[in-house]
């Protein structure tokens, strides 16, 4: 585990990162020294190779999507505290919220619903454009479907779940559209997971 | 009709086997057989009439026998040969395998054979030793048990298992010991000679749990993974602990007096035992993994060392009288890590099946041997002690489950419902140590004859009974199982979408390793072990080396399979062809269609890789399909993407460029050229396959003028078969068939003559590859020069929705 004060002083501007995501020290400290364990040349950020070498993430048939998330548009390297803002969205959430003294005017936490939501939904959309057309639902099942299902399969699955979420006729998906038919889904659940200390 | 011919077959075969192994059991000189076919011609002495010549004559004797000089090998060659047929049998009636384990069926055929022996007044072989058992037959088994335990979940679990394994053992010995020892002081039974030791020995015995059937039906039923992998580690490790319990109680047993030295002592021999067997274990497996850095050259004899350095540490813990389980185990623990990387792939295939081969062998002789000595041993049947010996053993299992479980619950992270901990009571069934142990018991303890009919009587009683009925118990009261739920469409993709989301950011974050010191100690791993017993080390096992093995095992293991679930599809494929010709600006979807769609997705979507357990079931090798999916799929998007026209499309997202190859590029070689060394010819297919996935980064810093090189590999490939999709009927051809136009490609491509092998000896030419694929027939591509991006998996592919028949592009790999 460490002495967290030692080692937070490794850790850049740590306080505040703490108040943005929510982590706590021990988790902060663990996930640097996981950053660090990632980042083989000792760069102080990550490229894509170090993500790549996690050799799970190859066998994870969207694996090449969630690298890219962590990558913020533009960039090529991950320094520590966007890695830690984008794990911040798995964080389980809070049910005390006033933890933080929050009040409606703060914006919302990593972590909640919709911001998880907001992470899956860049998952399908590549391209940014706030929604989720059918060639990028396609490609997304293509990735977790693609054997042994033809293509006018995967059309019509697609079709399908267009069809079931798109309210507004457009033939996409936007991100109402995508939150209001997850809504019965435990979300909190389902994108959480436990942090190690 | 062909049921009813094949059961009288396989009747009729086994029959056979029967008798000829009767009249191989027999002694040194066969007397004539009483009722049995002769198979074996009497050896006369010289009188009457002789087909040979006479003895008197001492001329060349054309024709000779000597059946005792074969006999101990030849009668362990048909006992084996009898036991794998039964097992063949089995199979002839699938339902049969479903509602009945296979260790049933096995001693049930035991019995028969020993029905048979009995009647004829034979005596069953000799072989069942104590030497013998545990000599011979029960290292394989264990080290069965011990190659394929799924290591990460089970050291998840560790605590778990270690708790119920030891202290549960140790729970029911003594809790069973006790028990009979106060029913043996009721006069009724007349059982009041055996005194405590000899009690607490025959409980030691009977508390081994062996659950083979039932992970078989845990399997089947997909119980939820912490279960199995409690059933599995439990089963693995108590055999440890009561082969210890056994060896400190039967010598106990033999001293007149016991003092509380002794039981001290004997618990600080448990400790001794179980971590000595531990550290020779890791020792020999250290030792093996080493050796394996070396054996570049000597490929032939790699699974040797992997069978020879368990055995040994088998063999030396024994000499020790240390626990020898607890030594194979953990060898092939340490081992398998190591020694998977540094030996070829065709050496991993080959100690994997000879390790299960083996194991399953052991294991079927087993059963089959229990049945037989039921029937030909004598017993001594008291009802009393018998009858309570089952409620006892019934009662401790339950009471210590949930005792136990109770303890443990608050420190698992998943904790056990009632549900879980009735599977885990239940599912303690008796087998094969037990029965191997009853038999070795030594010979000074009064009751033996009683002791070994009590333990029969419990292992048929539990296998029968329990194993028969745990089946529909555990649907009845539906065990906590990997749950599906069916909601829209959407939901459906979008929660497997999450799943593999969570599942990618926890081994992005390293989860799996809860505990600190184990973090410590993959870092003392990588750095230090790795570098002295592995061959190549690397700081990590990159992509490109678990891409390559993991490509070479599907492409040989898919020789041996038929994939293609060809059941949900038709009525779609029908469906869209109706559907097309309407025209109908939006589709609507029939609730057969819906169902269909759930369907498809449920059986294909790629199964979230299983946190905690992938399934082994004991009688299989393990099951890759996850990892041979996306080889398979990795493959058949590689092999698309070597057609880079066929695959433009207007609507490339920017964020594709990521995964495109720069412009001009090809597929990059980029690994050490030392890999290549080592592998054959064989294993240079997937070479080219991985550099891809490099390149898939789409970094542009790479260089690409070897383009040549890798697809001149590739041409020479007598690759892995694509799967065919579904109108195909899920045909996989072998390797290295060359592929002819008629054989391979539907008729809807016909025009794929170019890509025949006919005209293929210009191997390697990139462009050639490229403009053969480019006259494919779909006739909405433009003709792109090479230079095109050719755009990786998922990218979309407008041309092929107009050839519904047209689906995966066949690569039609050039014979070399």
């Amino acid at each position: 585990m460490g002495s967290s004060s030692s080692n937070m002083d490794h850790i850049p501007d740590a306080q505040h990162l703490m108040q943005e995501t929510g982590f706590s020290a021990a988790h902060l400290v663990r996930l640097y020294e996981r950053f660090d364990f990632l980042d083989k040349d000792d760069r102080g950020e990550l490229r894509l190779d170090d993500f790549e070498a996690v050799s799970e993430l190859a066998m994870n048939p969207i694996g090449d999507r969630i690298i890219r998330a962590f990558f913020s548009p533009g960039r090529e390297t991950v320094d520590f505290p966007s890695f830690v803002r984008i794990l911040a969205h798995f964080r389980p959430t809070d049910t005390n919220r006033t933890r933080n003294g929050r009040n409606g005017a703060q914006p919302e936490p990593a972590n909640s619903r919709t911001n998880k939501l907001k992470f899956a939904f860049q998952l399908y959309d590549q391209d940014r454009d706030g929604k989720i057309s059918r060639e990028e639902l396609l490609q997304v099942l293509r990735a977790m479907l693609e054997m042994q299902v033809t293509e006018e399969q995967l059309q019509s699955i697609a079709e399908r779940a267009i069809q079931e979420a798109d309210l507004d006729l457009d033939d996409t998906i936007s991100f109402d559209e995508f939150k209001k038919s997850l809504e019965k889904v435990d979300i909190e659940h389902k994108m959480s997971i436990r942090f190690l200390e | 009709m062909d049921l009813n011919i094949s059961r009288r077959a396989a009747a009729l075969l086994i029959l056979c086997s029967g008798f000829s192994l009767l009249c191989g059991c027999r002694g040194e000189v066969p007397p004539k057989p009483t009722g049995g076919v002769t198979i074996v011609p009497p050896i006369k002495p010289d009188n009457g009439p002789q087909a040979y010549p006479e003895a008197e004559k001492s001329n060349l004797p054309v024709f000779t026998m000597d059946y005792p000089r074969i006999q101990i090998p030849f009668e362990i060659t048909l006992w084996m040969l009898l036991a794998s047929f039964a097992k063949i049998g089995f199979h002839v009636y699938h339902k049969i395998t479903i509602w009945v384990p296979e260790s049933c069926l096995l001693i049930s055929i035991g019995l028969i054979v020993g029905a048979i022996m009995h009647s004829v007044h034979e005596e069953p072989p000799a072989v069942l030793t104590s030497n013998v058992f545990f000599l011979y037959m029960l290292p394989p088994i264990v080290l069965d048990s011990g190659y394929f335990m799924p290591t990460r979940p089970f050291f998840e679990n560790i605590g778990t298992v270690l708790w119920f394994a030891v202290v549960g053992t140790l729970w029911n010995s003594i809790g069973i010991g006790m028990s009979l020892f106060a029913i043996c002081q009721i006069e009724a039974f007349g059982v009041q000679d055996i005194n405590l030791q000899e009690n607490l020995l025959f409980a030691s015995i009977i508390s081994a749990v062996d659950p083979v059937a039932v992970l078989n039906v845990f399997e089947d039923v997909n119980v939820n993974e912490q279960l199995y992998i409690v059933v599995f580690g439990e089963c693995l490790f108590n055999d440890a602990v009561t082969v210890v319990l056994y060896n400190m109680f039967s010598f106990v047993a033999e001293m007149p007096v016991v003092e509380p030295v002794d039981v001290f002592l004997g618990v600080a021999r448990f400790f001794v035992v179980g971590l000595g067997g531990m550290g020779f274990g890791i020792l020999f497996g250290f030792v093996a993994a080493f050796t394996t850095r070396f054996t570049s050259k000597v490929r032939e004899i790699e699974p040797l060392f992997i069978f020879m350095y368990s055995y040994l540490a088998y063999l030396v813990a024994e000499l020790f009288a240390i626990s020898s389980i607890m030594a194979i185990v953990t060898c092939a623990l340490t081992m398998k890590y190591y020694v998977e990387e540094n030996v070829s792939q065709r050496s991993c295939t080959t100690i994997r099946h000879v390790v299960k081969m083996l194991g399953s062998i052991s294991e079927t002789l087993i059963f089959f041997f229990l049945g037989v000595v039921t029937i030909t041993t004598e017993h001594e049947w008291n009802w009393g002690y018998i009858l309570f010996t089952l409620l006892f053993a019934f009662v401790w299992r339950g009471l210590g489950v949930l005792v136990l479980t109770q303890i443990i619950n608050p420190f698992r992270t998943i904790p056990f419902n009632l549900k879980d901990q009735f599977g885990l009571a239940y599912g303690g069934l008796r087998g094969a140590i037990s029965f191997a142990l009853a038999f070795t018991l030594p010979d000074n303890i009064g009751r033996k004859q009683l002791f070994v009919t009590a333990t029969i009587a419990i292992i048929l009683f539990t296998v029968f009974l329990q194993g028969i009925s745990i089946r529909p118990l555990i649907e009845f009261i539906n065990v906590r199982r990997t749950n599906r739920n069916l909601g829209t469409i959407n939901v459906e993709i979008h929660c497997r979408l999450m799943e593999h989301t969570i599942a990618g950011i926890e081994d992005l974050c390293g989860q799996w390793s809860h505990f600190y010191w184990k973090d410590k100690f993959m870092k003392f791993n990588n750095r230090i072990l790795r570098r002295i017993l592995i061959r190549d080390s690397r700081a990590e096992s990159s992509i490109v080396a678990l891409y390559k093995k993991l490509e070479l095992q599907n492409a040989m293991e898919i020789l041996d399979t038929v994939s293609g679930d060809i059941s949900a599809a038709p009525s779609i494929v029908s469906l869209y062809e109706e559907k097309k010709s309407s025209a109908k600006p939006k589709k609507k979807f029939l609730a057969a269609d819906l169902r269909n769609m759930h369907d498809i997705l449920s059986k294909n979507m790629y199964k979230i890789r299983q946190r905690t357990v992938a399934y082994t079931n004991k009688h299989t090798l393990p099951n890759d399909s996850q990892t041979k999916e996306i080889l398979i799929r990795r493959h058949t998007s590689i092999r698309r993407s070597l057609r880079p026209g066929s695959f433009q499309s207007t609507m490339v997202p920017k964020s594709h460029k990521y995964f495109s190859l720069p412009a001009g590029q090809s597929l990059d070689l980029k690994f050490p050229p030392a890999r290549l060394s080592y592998t054959d010819d064989h294993e240079t297919l997937s070479e080219v396959a991985y550099p891809t996935r490099r390149s898939r980064s789409g970094r542009p810093t790479r260089s690409s003028s070897r383009a040549m090189m890798p697809l001149r590999r590739l041409d020479t490939l007598t690759e892995a078969p694509s799967v065919d999709t579904v109108g195909d009927g899920g045909r996989i051809t072998d390797h290295g068939v060359s592929r002819t136009n008629s054989s391979y490609s539907d008729s809807h491509v016909a025009p794929r003559r170019h890509l025949n092998s006919s005209n293929d000896n210009d191997s390697g030419s990139v462009d050639n590859l490229r403009n053969n694929h480019h006259e494919a027939p779909e006739e909405e591509e433009e003709p792109q020069p090479s230079s095109s991006s050719p755009v990786w998996a998922a990218e979309p592919r407008d041309g092929t929705t107009r050839n519904p028949l047209l689906r995966r592009p066949q690569w039609n790999p050039k014979k070399k």
